[in-house]
């Protein structure tokens, strides 16, 4: 087949591709979205299988069969709470491919500056009209491959290009690779959550950023591998080290973070390959990690660098002394308040998913629902560890999603409200935020369900949130500690709701 | 101390203010009961009754008031009994401090200590006491049962072998607590109620009830009943038009009207005209429950029936609680106990006047000598105020204007800055970097802006899938690989197989995976 048909074909996948993210707007559309999203993928690999410069094309479809089985066993095997720590782990894996195209891209500057030199030629011969400066026969560039062949036809300057490209989209694939590696690791509770940094803290990833920085330079000129393996095991020190440094809490931001490095990652190959497809695909990725990472931190008010440098900054001043005291509840307490309620909101969190408590609080809703109540979900951008995790756990245990509310839509209905539900969440409905301009998360926007006329708080114990700051919403008038597990808690309550 | 409860003397009035049961609980507290014979006899209750439980009877109204330390009763005293009235005894029953206000004076010239029932406070702890709401709920609830005796027709609807017979409407004026009841018990009779209230805070109350609240067409703002203790103050001449604009309307229609609507301490203002009186058809029953402070329709003969000359029957009965004699005398014999029990926190049988307590303090009248009316305000309020909205600044269109013009402004310039900052960057670069690189980064820059044009749209719920797919398509490099794997190098077809099984994996799991998340999420 010939380029044309090849490029047509990606012109076709990119639009597919766009409409598949653009369908993702609302939940009936997003179910048609994802299947242009598979045919555009479809068409692209056949289209790239068929066209010029591929070949052992038997063998690339033994291993893409190979990776259909692991990955339908990852996918459907899958608990939806453990969904963060799949996504994580997902984008270490094409981060690491992009590694390795990028040294495959390396190798075949020096192997193809080889034959050149063997035939006489010599890279970066090329003129930019595509005259040579020695004839070189067709002949030479016959054995070489497509991508060899395109490399051959350069000119100096275009391979310097070529280098940069190549050096960003290792460097980035790599970042991206542990990065994600690490988040997949706390995510999935292998690896402690709390940010831990080595010695040195931010300035060790501050030199070891401007070390590779020296490194690329020493590349571009000299053209050797060790400068770029050097420069890799850099940034794979660097990712490892950004995202140890980064808290649980933060992992939504850092999820879509690590999703738009590696797209900006396949961009840069693209560009190293000269392949469109790639850098439109890329550039769609990260545009979209990028909004997303904005999303969450604007829902945390705090600023991307802020999250990225790690931790909670300390307080401004003094806090304000939390007063009253914490009152407990038990199970037929809450029921009753239920049974009497006829507006319930449920506010669940990452305490819910850690529990897997959403089957029981999803039960709840049905028998609240039978009662002829009004039971709704208030969901904030950053509840649980990845951005819209609640809704998919909610999803997952048929929750009709119309009655799954973003904080927006809901924050003014509490005050009607007769009972809120607090489920394993804490920094998200902290008064404090409000009310308490020293405290550390002041002016993030919460769910102000202190305002419905009664709070029920599932919580494990006393203990304060990620961010280690009292919650003056548990010592409210109004507020009940429910205390325990909270999928033990809710399956308690469950048979004395009639 | 001694509780006496004398017959009534007012005519008419059957109840009593302590039954046997009543008499047993005040018991427990440390107190003797006595009641004068034949007390409670047209309440249902003989004196063997008393007797039985433990009450001692006595033959005279003068003994009783000698004896007793405490006299309950329902009406206000009348001379006679106001002489009876000695120091240091304490009267408790209906006492209006503005109509009987000679009566306060007196009682309290002679010492004696008198606890109004009218006006025990409006909070929650003193429901228990407040017999104002328990005979306004037995008053609404026979209102219409008087008011369907003197109806010619059925309440339900029905269709029957003999004919169909539409349903009854019914209006009730006030949706105090006497309203509320009427509205329960026409609703449940199966008429069709509607209910209006110058507190549109009860509409709620009344749609719970199954009748239909009327709504004004008026804009101005409304009364918040939790000033006034819940209950209805004096409204608006303008608002009062618009009433009686919606009653006339209202008229020809109803076939029941019943109307509630009091103010304290004043008159009954006048809510249904005798225009609208004649406007109803033949048949038709007005009760006017306010008719012993005037009536709110001016026609009502207070403790009569009468039949207007278009046929129109208006019941001004001020009785209603006493007609159902049993059921009253058991409430308010018990409002009475829980007053007592208050009054005796030891529950040692001595009486303890807390003038600090709010409930006590407000509903006291006359104490030590002295006239306590009235009241300071209770400490605790009634019903929380409703919070004041606050009112958005109204902004002239001017003022609108040049808003958006700035908002306009400062927006431009922004987008303006970043385009020109991002076109210099560009234009730089491509003044360095040669033509084929500028064609791949035309791609680019346009693909990022798709990118952001179309993310901005996508729902907060579906972030999860969001990733799951741009996690799924960014398995793109998948391509890169493909072509390097054709390479004659063994390196390069070696790290090209690792690539092309890796970005396998993370399509097939990526796509898979939010095919599954999407299915999920279901309407209900």
């Amino acid at each position: 087949m010939e380029l044309g048909f090849t490029t047509a074909a990606y012109a076709v996948a990119a639009v597919l591709f766009i409409l598949s993210l653009g369908g993702l707007s609302g939940q009936e559309s997003a179910k048609r979205a994802v299947w242009y999203g598979i045919v555009g993928m479809f068409i692209a690999v056949v289209a790239t299988l068929i066209g010029p410069g591929s070949g052992l094309w038997l063998l690339s479809l033994v291993l893409i069969a190979g990776g259909a089985v692991v990955g339908y066993q990852l996918a459907t095997k899958v608990e939806m709470t453990q969904m963060p720590e799949l996504v994580a782990g997902m984008h270490a894996l094409v981060g690491l491919a992009a590694v390795f195209i990028g040294f495959n891209a390396h190798i075949m500057i020096g192997y193809v500056d080889n034959h050149l030199a063997e035939n006489g030629a010599q890279l970066g011969g090329a003129l930019a009209n595509g005259t040579w400066i020695q004839s070189v026969e067709k002949a030479v560039l016959e054995p070489l491959s497509a991508f060899g062949q395109l490399i051959a036809k350069k000119t100096t300057v275009e391979i310097t290009i070529l280098k940069i490209e190549l050096v960003l989209g290792v460097w980035i694939g790599a970042v991206t690779f542990t990065g994600s590696y690490v988040a997949w690791g706390k995510l999935s509770g292998k690896v402690d959550s709390a940010a831990t940094k080595l010695p040195g803290g931010h300035m060790l990833n501050a030199a070891a950023a401007g070390a590779s920085l020296i490194l690329a330079i020493i590349y571009f000129s000299t053209g050797a591998l060790l400068p770029l393996v050097l420069l890799t095991l850099l940034a794979l020190f660097i990712g490892w080290h950004l995202i140890m440094g980064i808290g649980g809490a933060d992992m939504p931001v850092v999820v879509s973070m690590l999703n738009s490095y590696s797209g900006w990652a396949a961009a840069a190959i693209g560009f190293s390959l000269g392949n469109d497809l790639l850098i439109v695909v890329g550039a769609l990725v990260g545009s979209s990690g990028a909004i997303l990472s904005y999303i969450m931190c604007k829902a945390m008010n705090r600023s991307f660098v802020s999250v990225i440098l790690g931790g909670f900054g300390g307080p401004a001043g003094e806090q304000m002394a939390v007063e009253g005291e914490q009152i407990a509840i038990e199970a037929d307490g809450v029921a009753t308040a239920l049974n009497e309620a006829d507006s319930v909101i449920i506010i669940p969190g990452y305490g819910m998913a850690v529990a897997q408590a959403q089957q029981g609080v999803a039960e709840l809703t049905r028998k609240l629902r039978a009662a002829g109540k009004e039971v709704r979900f208030a969901i904030h951008p950053v509840a649980g560890r990845l951005p819209g995790h609640m809704n998919v756990l909610l999803a997952e245990a048929k929750v009709p999603y119309d009655i799954v509310l973003e904080m927006d839509e809901i924050n003014d209905d509490f005050p009607d409200t007769d009972v809120a539900i607090v489920i394993g969440s804490n920094d998200i409905v902290n008064p404090a935020a409000q009310d308490d301009p020293n405290s550390p998360i002041a002016g993030m926007p919460v769910l102000e369900c202190w305002k419905a006329k009664q709070v029920f708080v599932s919580k494990r114990g006393q203990g304060t949130g990620y961010s280690g700051i009292e919650n003056p919403l548990f010592f409210k008038e109004n507020t009940r500690m429910f205390y325990g597990d909270a999928k033990q808690s809710i399956d308690k309550l469950l048979p004395m709701i009639d | 101390m001694k509780i006496g409860t004398p017959k009534e003397i007012f005519e008419g009035e059957r109840r009593v203010a302590m039954t046997p049961e009543s008499a047993a609980a005040l018991q427990k507290l440390g107190h003797d009961c006595v009641v004068e014979t034949g007390a409670g006899a047209e309440a249902g209750f003989s004196d063997a009754d008393y007797k039985a439980a433990g009450v001692e009877v006595v033959k005279t109204a003068a003994a009783l008031w000698k004896a007793a330390d405490i006299v309950a009763k329902v009406r206000a005293p009348d001379a006679t009994e106001m002489k009876r009235l000695r120091e240091d005894q304490t009267l408790i029953s209906f006492f209006s401090p503005v109509a009987d206000e000679a009566k306060m004076q007196s009682a309290a010239k002679k010492g004696a200590t008198v606890v109004a029932m009218e006006m025990i406070p409006r909070i929650s702890r003193a429901q228990k006491m407040d017999a104002l709401s328990s005979m306004a709920n037995i008053a609404g609830y026979r209102a219409v049962i008087e008011a369907g005796n003197n109806f010619g027709r059925f309440f339900t609807g029905q269709i029957t072998a003999a004919g169909k017979v539409p349903p009854a409407k019914v209006l009730v004026v006030g949706a105090g607590v006497a309203g509320l009841a009427a509205i329960g018990t026409s609703t449940s009779l199966g008429a069709i109620t509607y209910a209006f209230d110058v507190r549109p805070e009860v509409a709620e109350q009344v749609e719970s009830m199954g009748a239909e609240f009327v709504y004004l067409d008026f804009e101005e703002e409304q009364q918040d009943g939790s000033s006034s203790g819940g209950y209805a103050s004096v409204s608006s001449p303008e608002f009062r038009e618009a009433q009686l604009a919606k009653f006339r309307e209202l008229a020809p229609e109803m076939d029941i009207v019943i109307t509630t609507a009091l103010i304290p301490n004043r008159e009954a203002p006048e809510l249904w005209t005798e225009d609208m009186v004649k406007s109803m058809k033949p048949g038709s029953v007005i009760v006017d429950l306010a008719a012993e402070k005037g009536g709110n329709c001016k026609l009502t003969v207070a403790d009569e029936k009468i039949v207007t000359e278009n046929g129109v029957t208006i019941i001004g009965y001020t009785d209603f609680p006493s007609r159902m004699a049993t059921q009253s005398s058991s409430l308010y014999a018990t409002n009475i106990r829980h007053l007592m029990t208050d009054l005796t926190p030891e529950k040692d049988g001595v009486i303890n006047h807390d003038m600090e307590d709010d409930v006590i303090r407000g509903a006291t009248i006359a104490h030590a000598k002295e006239v306590t009316f009235p009241p300071p305000p209770p400490k605790v309020a009634a019903i929380a105020a409703a919070p004041k909205k606050e009112a958005a600044k109204e902004l002239t269109p001017e003022e609108k204007r040049a808003e958006e013009v700035a908002a306009f402004k400062a927006q431009t310039k922004n987008q303006v800055t970043l385009l020109a900052i991002g076109g210099a960057l560009v234009l730089l670069a491509g003044l360095y970097t040669p033509a084929s690189f500028m064609q791949h980064f035309i791609v680019f820059v346009l693909s990022v802006f798709i990118g952001f044009q179309v993310i901005w749209g996508v729902a907060h719920s579906l972030h999860t899938p969001l990733m799951a797919v741009t996690n799924a398509i960014s398995s793109i490099v998948i391509l890169g690989a493909l072509i390097q794997i054709g390479s004659s190098s063994g390196v390069i077809t070696f790290l090209a197989i690792f690539g092309i099984f890796m970005a396998a994996i993370n399509i097939f799991g990526g796509f898979l995976v939010t095919r599954r998340m999407l299915a999920m999420f279901q309407k209900s």
